[in-house]
């Protein structure tokens, strides 16, 4: 089975991305494809590399990203969602003249329609959140 | 690109007290690119969307009502609205915004887009969707 995931809470305030997180992995052993991780509304901070939570609670930012490594996810952040919470990248910095970026580079950001096309090209959308 | 499939949008709050249903206008708004067959469903406090005056600006809030008017013209014409939800709330479907598009297939006469349906009808249209959205 091909699946796409949508995740629209942050971490450790919210427990939909620590359970997407389980879906994914438990997805991708049994041999299924996960096509794509998208994060949209408060989803988006599950995204930025400045994360430091207590060192004895686990790491929702680098989790994502290692699982992505060791599969070749593609994970996108919206950009529309991402540009409101202040997620920044190279780009967006560029385009928008901000003096930083913090996003985590297993994820990109992008629009809306990779969110679309994701739940068109799989055989299941799963939305992780309230 | 895959066949078309039956994509629902499915609102369940309120307007203002979350961004769920702007950020839900986004999506609706993007994914009308796509050629796929879109509708939207309002239940629980997601009927107050449609809730003809809405003013935000005593919150500093942009009122983004308008937006739902315009969905006629990206193709989105399916907005179904459970009727318990609206006799829950006090309301009636005089309380919602005038929705209406042109039906290109009946020489463009107009129509309304929403949809009063029971919450048994809507559990089995939500039952007929390949995708749902949840906001």
């Amino acid at each position: 089975m091909k699946y796409a995931i949508q995740i629209n809470e942050g971490p450790y305030q919210h427990q939909a991305t620590d359970t997407a997180y389980h879906f994914a992995k438990a997805a991708l052993e049994k041999g299924h494809e996960i096509s794509r991780v998208f994060l949209y509304h408060d989803g988006v901070n599950n995204s930025t590399r400045i994360t430091t939570p207590p060192q004895d609670d686990r790491h929702i930012v680098n989790r994502w990203a290692e699982l992505a490594e060791k599969h070749n996810l593609d994970m996108v952040v919206c950009v529309a969602a991402a540009q409101r919470r202040g997620i920044v990248d190279d780009g967006e910095a560029q385009r928008n003249g901000k003096d930083a970026t913090n996003i985590h580079p297993a994820f990109r950001i992008s629009g809306l329609g990779q969110l679309i096309e994701a739940a068109v090209e799989s055989d299941r959308l799963m939305v992780f959140g309230d | 690109m895959s066949d078309i499939k039956k994509f629902m949008y499915v609102n369940r709050r309120a307007p203002y007290g979350t961004v769920y249903a702007l950020e839900s206008l986004e999506v609706v708004l993007i994914g009308a690119a796509f050629d796929q067959d879109v509708s939207l469903a309002f239940i629980g406090d997601g009927v107050f969307q449609l809730k003809a005056g809405q003013n935000g600006s005593d919150s500093d809030q942009k009122n983004f009502s308008p937006i739902y008017q315009a969905l006629g013209d990206y193709d989105v014409t399916k907005l179904y609205v459970e009727k318990e939800s609206l006799e829950e709330r006090g309301l009636t479907l005089e309380d919602l915004m005038p929705l209406t598009y042109e039906d290109e297939d009946d020489d463009y006469e107009e129509k309304d887009s929403i949809r009063v349906i029971s919450r048994a009808e809507m559990t089995d249209l939500l039952d007929q969707q390949d995708v749902l959205f949840n906001f």
